[in-house]
């Protein structure tokens, strides 16, 4: 059984792993089968936009990923960790997937600074000073340094999101998950939201964006995967497959949407 | 006679004032204010009262209330998240100690663990007096009553919260404690305000335990003054006694809400 110690960086038990790598997920809700057998890999540095109809389990695979579902059968390995291991402990491998929901998510009885340092000294035990230069660092990275004595009812949806970014930013995680960042957004606040997404991307993170976005997944994503009914139709590269779209599904989505 | 709606509506407004007027006037005509005054509100047995009323018994009611309070808001917390354990006998246990609390009078569960207490265990007493026995009892009925509104206020805590916290590496126990259980007691600050007012009134069972005389909390105060006195002035001052107490309480937590519900 693999470990996962507080302070050091997940030590992957195999060199080559992929960032996350999914095998043959199957997911029931009750009698209801939502995915269907997925296999779907992200390798590190790299951006996996995943679109698909409502419905189609985007959101469900996002979710097990992090065990926020339990998957009811298959694999799921985050940085060469089984996460479907029963071992494993699934706090610290937690703390080390930052996640960005749809509804934001902010603890509304803390201020942004609190928000951001919070999880840093319960469980990553770092001390106080450390835990608010770690936090300002970020909230200057999403361009929010001077809110953070605000509190989220404050703040805008797109401030709200870039704080909650910061805020998964703070525990140093290995890759990010985003669960339709720009869903729950007025459209002109998606944009800010957008670009602190493609400055992450280039700096390297390893993401997994469920987005209605097509223009970011064309711009930034190195893999586009289309999902339907529960199982994975279509993928490939971004501008390819959404100038090109192989399936008679994907083709019926896309002009839907585009 | 033709009158529009309107003037309908005036005439019925005015007609209703008139009557609140006559009813008033009524009142006023037929009261005998002196033999009133005597009986209810004597300034001679007013003077009297003071300032023990304050130093013991008005002391009395609040230490008695918050101890119960503060006992009651613990073990009602404890009761709560019992409640909403995976773990069966938890749930059981908690829901029996509700039912059996819930369901008692106060004045039972005084008489349970007072009288009855001494009786059954002669050979134990529960520390601290009347102050532990009153701590115990009002406690427990009051954190019957707190352990359902604290557990509506922990479900009524949006469900990505608890995810929130847990994808941040929390463990579900730390996510309660430093995520959920905060935002559940600013939801449930106005019932927990009615639960401390409700106390407030019902430590007066207290009397049931036998008090030496500076153990009077107001009730009782007011009782022996009143039958000291043969008049019921010495009532009407505890009444407003009480009335120092819960009425500021509501406007704090007036306030209070007001405060959270900027901060939302």
């Amino acid at each position: 059984m693999t470990t996962l110690s507080n302070n050091e960086p997940i030590e992957p038990s195999d060199r080559t792993a992929a960032a996350i790598d999914v095998q043959q997920l199957h997911k029931y809700f009750g009698n209801n089968e939502v995915l269907k057998g997925i296999d779907f890999h992200v390798a590190p540095r790299e951006v996996v936009c995943v679109i698909g109809p409502s419905g189609s389990g985007k959101s469900t695979l996002l979710r097990c990923v992090n065990l926020l579902e339990t998957p009811t059968s298959g694999k799921i390995f985050v940085e060469g960790i089984e996460v479907t291991d029963p071992d494993v402990d699934v706090d610290r491998l937690r703390s080390r997937i930052g996640m960005v929901f749809q509804q934001f998510n902010l603890f509304p009885h803390m201020s942004v600074l609190r928000n951001l340092t919070i999880a840093q000294t319960k469980v990553r035990k770092r001390s106080k000073d450390e835990s608010i230069e770690v936090a300002r660092r970020n909230l200057e990275k999403v361009g929010l340094a001077e809110k953070e004595d605000a509190f989220p009812a404050h703040l805008s949806g797109g401030q709200m999101q870039r704080v909650a970014i910061a805020r998964a930013l703070s525990m140093d995680p290995e890759l990010m998950l985003f669960d339709e960042p720009t869903s729950a957004l007025d459209p002109e606040l998606v944009g800010d939201v957008l670009s602190v997404m493609k400055d992450l991307a280039s700096d390297g993170m390893t993401m997994m964006v469920v987005t209605h976005e097509m223009g970011f997944a064309r711009e930034v994503g190195d893999k586009l995967v289309f999902m339907d009914g529960g199982v994975i139709v279509e993928s490939g590269d971004p501008a390819e497959v959404l100038a090109n779209p192989q399936h008679d599904r994907t083709q019926s989505f896309l002009s839907k949407v585009l | 006679m033709a009158m529009s709606k309107r003037q309908r509506a005036i005439y019925l407004r005015y007609a209703q004032y008139a009557l609140i007027l006559i009813v008033v006037a009524a009142i006023v005509v037929a009261a005998d204010w002196a033999k009133l005054r005597d009986s209810f509100f004597k300034p001679d047995l007013v003077k009297e009262q003071f300032p023990d009323i304050i130093k013991i018994a008005l002391k009395n009611t609040i230490i008695y209330t918050a101890c119960a309070f503060a006992f009651g808001l613990v073990v009602g917390l404890i009761l709560a998240l019992m409640r909403l354990s995976s773990i069966g006998p938890w749930r059981w246990l908690a829901t029996a100690f509700i039912e059996l609390f819930r369901g008692l009078p106060a004045l039972v569960v005084f008489l349970a663990l007072g009288p009855g207490f001494a009786t059954a265990f002669p050979d134990y007493e529960i520390p601290f007096g009347n102050i532990g026995t009153v701590t115990l009892a009002l406690g427990s009925v009051g954190a019957a009553y707190m352990a359902e509104t604290i557990r509506a206020g922990i479900q009524a805590v949006p469900k990505g919260q608890m995810e929130a916290a847990r994808t941040l590496g929390m463990s579900h126990n730390r996510a309660m404690i430093s995520v959920v259980v905060p935002q559940a007691f600013r939801i449930i600050l106005p019932p927990l305000t009615n639960e401390l007012i409700l106390l407030t009134k019902d430590s007066s069972l207290i009397y049931i335990l036998g008090l030496a005389l500076d153990e009077y909390e107001l009730t009782k105060w007011g009782r022996e003054g009143m039958n000291g006195a043969a008049n019921l002035t010495p009532i009407i001052v505890v009444g407003f006694c009480y009335l120092i107490i819960t009425v500021p309480l509501s406007i704090v937590v007036r306030r209070m809400e007001a405060k959270s519900e900027r901060a939302r």
